[in-house]
């Protein structure tokens, strides 16, 4: 079967500056649930935006689902959630219009959203606990529940594959450990791919059997048990 | 007052501009670029200018030079990333300088540049009506037709980038929606003014508004009520028609401020 992901020997770096990403090698094959974590600028992010094709590496490939991540033909199956993610916008959108932002591109970009789409966005809401603040506006929720909102939104696309960029960041410790074991099911239940940025993995660490680290290209890549033990908490990885 | 033909017409003409003003300044609004209307007014006071100097229609040769400007801002601002603010002031002093020298090549310092600048709805005449009528009708079509998909972008546009949504093509769609609004709003509030039209009552709707759809129809209905009061007061108080529409808009605003500041003490924050 063709991997999902498929990173080989990528080097980048921004307009200018030092080398970002060294020589990174990546496979995650479909099914596969793994979790990213390294130092703050390490480059997770940066990683995440080659392999969904938004950034093109200066060396080496990418690939997604056999094809050039740039290129990418089914685009409409990716589900994204980018770091930090609040909205773009000033105006009061409910829970249900940001999880229907998430539907756009695979319910079609013209007129009003069809039912078999709304039932498709209704579902994520209800996959990740938040039927009741449906219609709530997202400033009224805490901060758990909005990133509980925007995993729903990725959701609406019914990825085959869903990559979150530290949805846990700034979401205290009872509500990190509840939104990993969500993502654990959704993964399980809807056997989407799933690559997860986390900054303190801590809550994943029981949860995934694969963790790659990343610091200026992959430094690790295996169970969180063969993790060197002074590497245990990835804000001080010394590689 | 509507007895008269050229109330009438003011009114049919200022209801057009009164919804797409707000309807497009809406998704203006959201992406944080609440000041390109009014860099795009200058350009089309440029075209103003040059439809002078050459003996052409001044609302045609504003309506390429807003839509061109627009499209240029938005292409600018794509390729260049954050210099989407040095773009707006290039475009913006651009315009007018190049107004200014072609009005003054043209020789037409007078009222009807005057009319341009600061409105001129009781002059409105059948065929400005047509033509407000016939390109306001496309441009709130075509907010209907793509309201989701400009939505879906103001909420995220990376992860509508990432969907595979064409965000680069609607937004130079939006830009030129914006150049088009300008160019026909001209003869009512005037191009000094329009830009409020198109922020203001988003503004004021967005205070008080409990999702962003009911944010977009009452920000609708507030440019709708903008346009009719402001006419009416300028009416019977002889007073200028674009201005007094741009001052209910900014009263709208203050009202809404107060009240939201008083539904959303009800509210937890976040
Ligand atoms: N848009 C950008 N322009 C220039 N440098 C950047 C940009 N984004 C990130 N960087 C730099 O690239 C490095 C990796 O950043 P990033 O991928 O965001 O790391 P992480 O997500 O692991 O915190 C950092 O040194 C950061 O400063
Ligand atoms: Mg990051």
């Amino acid at each position: 079967m063709t991997p999902a992901i498929e990173l080989h020997g990528v080097d980048y770096a921004y307009d200018g500056g030092p080398p970002v990403l060294r020589d990174a090698c990546l496979t995650v094959e479909e099914g596969e649930f793994v979790a990213i974590a390294g130092p703050n600028g390490g480059g997770k992010t940066t990683l995440l935006r080659i392999l969904l094709g938004l950034a093109r590496p200066a060396a080496g490939t990418a690939l997604l689902f056999g094809e050039p991540a740039h290129r990418f033909s089914r685009r409409a199956t990716l589900g994204y959630l980018a770091q930090r993610s609040r909205l773009g916008t000033d105006a009061p959108a409910t829970v249900r219009e940001v999880v229907s932002a998430g539907r756009l591109a695979a319910g079609g970009l013209l007129g009003p959203l069809r039912a078999g789409d709304k039932a498709i966005v209704a579902r994520a809401i209800a996959d990740v606990g938040l039927e009741e603040k449906a219609d709530a506006p997202l400033a009224t929720l805490s901060g758990g529940q909005q990133q509980r909102a925007f995993i729903a939104k990725a959701l609406a696309a019914e990825p085959s594959l869903l990559v979150l960029d530290e949805p846990t960041a700034g979401v205290d410790p009872g509500a990190q450990e509840s939104l990993a074991r969500l993502l654990e099911r959704l993964h399980r239940e809807r056997q989407v791919t799933v690559l997860y940025v986390s900054h303190e993995f801590g809550a994943v660490e029981n949860v995934v059997r694969r963790l790659v680290l990343v610091r200026g290209g992959i430094v690790f890549d295996g169970p969180p048990s063969d993790l060197p033990g002074a590497w245990h908490d990835p804000s001080h990885v010394h590689a | 007052m509507l007895e008269l033909d050229f109330m009438r017409m003011a009114f049919a003409a200022g209801s057009v501009v009164g919804l797409l003003a707000p309807a497009v300044g809406f998704f203006v609004v959201q992406r944080r670029m609440s000041l390109i209307g009014d860099g795009i007014g200058h350009t089309a006071f440029a075209g103003v200018a040059f439809g002078y100097l050459v003996g052409l229609s001044p609302v045609l040769t504003a309506l390429v030079a807003a839509v061109g400007g627009a499209v240029a801002v938005e292409w600018l601002r794509a390729r260049r990333g954050t210099a989407g603010d040095q773009a707006l002031a290039l475009l913006f002093y651009t315009g007018l300088a190049a107004g200014v020298v072609l009005v003054s090549a043209a020789g037409r310092f007078d009222a009807g540049l005057f009319a341009f600048l600061f409105g001129a709805i009781l002059t409105v005449t059948t065929s400005d009506l047509v033509l407000v009528a016939v390109l306001g009708a496309v441009g709130l079509a075509t907010i209907g037709l793509l309201y989701r998909a400009l939505a879906g972008i103001a909420l995220d546009e990376e992860g509508a980038h990432v969907a595979g949504v064409p965000v680069a093509l609607l937004n130079v769609l939006l830009a030129a929606l914006v150049g088009l609004t300008v160019a026909i709003s001209m003869r009512i509030v005037g191009i000094l003014l329009v830009a409020a039209l198109m922020v203001l009552p988003v503004i004021a709707a967005s205070r008080v508004a409990r999702s962003m759809r009911a944010s977009f129809l009452l920000a609708l209905a507030l440019g709708l009520a903008s346009v009719w009061i402001g006419l009416t007061v300028s009416y019977y108080g002889n007073l200028a028609a674009g201005g007094a529409i741009v001052l209910v808009a900014a009263a709208f605003v203050l009202a809404a401020t107060a009240a939201g500041s008083v539904t959303r003490g009800r509210v937890p924050a976040r």
